[in-house]
């Protein structure tokens, strides 16, 4: 009996010592990804992406619009949201082809999903924050905390409240709204 | 002692790389502007231009340099619509300001084309070249 627990519990610890070395980074990757999976977009981005596109507001991840949104922005950069965002040709094309490639109809992540389903109003706009499931999402927080708080001024401000909107993660618990603080609904 | 003294050649190296770097840019771009027809460069004349107002259309109607990039250019400025900060414009402060020709002429047009409503001449962008590179 006695020799049986000493074998059990080799084992045991054995098991755990062992544990970080079968426990790869591989798992550890396809788990964070899981977790993006659940409650974000795809995390992409290029050296391009970042500086072209990163410079007046954080680079969007692309999974947050769907293809013929994206298409609609890149052919009107001269007039962009009243700012003017315009690029050379070949530029241009190569952020395109990025956005396009891994555009929200592309993704197979559960938030782009349903970022892809825009309605007439909201291709128009071109926003992600007028996007239906964006409305959805954010209907009860009050214009004090938004336009009306000098922290954030826009929704187009993503990073204001979700402090890791620049890692495509929107999780609740990363959700700091500035001057007032966490959000429970 | 010789690793020490290895170090510091390397640094000085750098550094001095990243200097030259650097201004060769600007004498590029000021060539440029010369070929195009820029008069003599006028840093004065760049720091008019720079706060300078415009008028421009709502909801920003008053618009000039420094309603981006601030009035201290040694300080971050801070992007009208989107607050987003902008480092310093000051190479002094900030090295890597001015350093690539491409990004030098890409922002000189966007920039000018919302600030004024229109390009900026060869020698507008020369004086503000001159007056920028000197903070
Ligand atoms: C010169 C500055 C500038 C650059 C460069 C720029 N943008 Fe913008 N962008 C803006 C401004 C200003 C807004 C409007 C922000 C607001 O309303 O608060 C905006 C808004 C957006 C929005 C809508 C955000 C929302 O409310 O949902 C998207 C999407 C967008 N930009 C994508 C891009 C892409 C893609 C690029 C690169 C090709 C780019 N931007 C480059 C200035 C810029
Ligand atoms: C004023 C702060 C604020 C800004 C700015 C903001 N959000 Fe949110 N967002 C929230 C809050 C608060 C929630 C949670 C709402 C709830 O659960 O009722 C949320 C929820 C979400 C969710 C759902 C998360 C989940 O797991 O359920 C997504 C996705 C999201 N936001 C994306 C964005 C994107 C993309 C932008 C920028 C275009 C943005 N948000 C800008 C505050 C903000
Ligand atoms: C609407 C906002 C805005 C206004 C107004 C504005 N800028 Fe800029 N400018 C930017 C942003 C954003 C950048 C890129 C920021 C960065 O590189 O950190 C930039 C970058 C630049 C650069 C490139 C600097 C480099 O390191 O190469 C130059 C030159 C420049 N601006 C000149 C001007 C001039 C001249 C005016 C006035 C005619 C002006 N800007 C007005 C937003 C603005």
């Amino acid at each position: 009996m006695r020799s049986i627990l000493i074998v059990i519990g080799t084992l045991l610890v054995l098991a755990a010592v062992a544990m970080p070395l079968v426990w790869s980074d591989e798992d550890r990757e396809a788990w964070l990804e899981y977790g993006r999976v659940s409650t974000g977009v795809a995390l992409l981005s290029s050296p391009v992406y970042k500086e072209e596109c990163g410079s007046c507001h954080m680079a969007y991840p692309p999974g947050l619009l769907p293809t013929a949104t994206w298409q609609k922005i890149m052919s009107g950069l001269e007039n962009h949201f009243g700012d003017n965002a315009e690029l050379d040709n070949e530029t241009q094309t190569k952020i395109t082809e990025f956005l396009v490639s891994n555009s929200a109809n592309q993704s197979n992540y559960r938030r782009s999903r349903r970022f892809a389903a825009v309605d007439d109003k909201s291709e128009a706009s071109m926003r992600i924050s007028e996007t239906p499931y964006f409305i959805h999402e954010h209907d009860e927080i009050p214009s004090r905390l938004v336009t009306g708080n000098r922290e954030v001024t826009s929704f187009s401000n993503c990073n204001a409240c979700h402090r890791k909107a620049e890692q495509a993660s929107f999780r609740e618990r990363d959700i700091l709204i500035p001057g007032h603080g966490k959000w429970d609904d | 002692m010789k690793t020490t003294y290895l170090f510091i050649l390397l640094f000085t190296g750098l550094a001095t790389g990243n200097v030259a770097a650097e201004t060769s840019t600007i004498n590029e771009l000021l060539n440029l502007y010369k070929q195009q027809g820029a008069a003599t460069p006028n840093a004065q004349a760049g720091q008019r231009l720079w706060h300078k107002t415009f008028t421009g259309t709502v909801p920003f109607t008053e618009r000039s340099c420094t309603s981006c990039h601030g009035d201290d250019l040694k300080r971050v400025g801070k992007h009208v619509k989107t607050n987003k900060i902008i480092k310093p414009m000051a190479p002094s402060v900030n090295p890597g300001r001015l350093s690539k020709t491409s990004k030098v002429e890409k922002w000189f047009k966007r920039n000018c084309k919302w600030t004024l409503d229109r390009e900026c001449t060869a020698t507008e962008k020369a004086n503000i070249l001159v007056y920028l590179k000197q903070l």
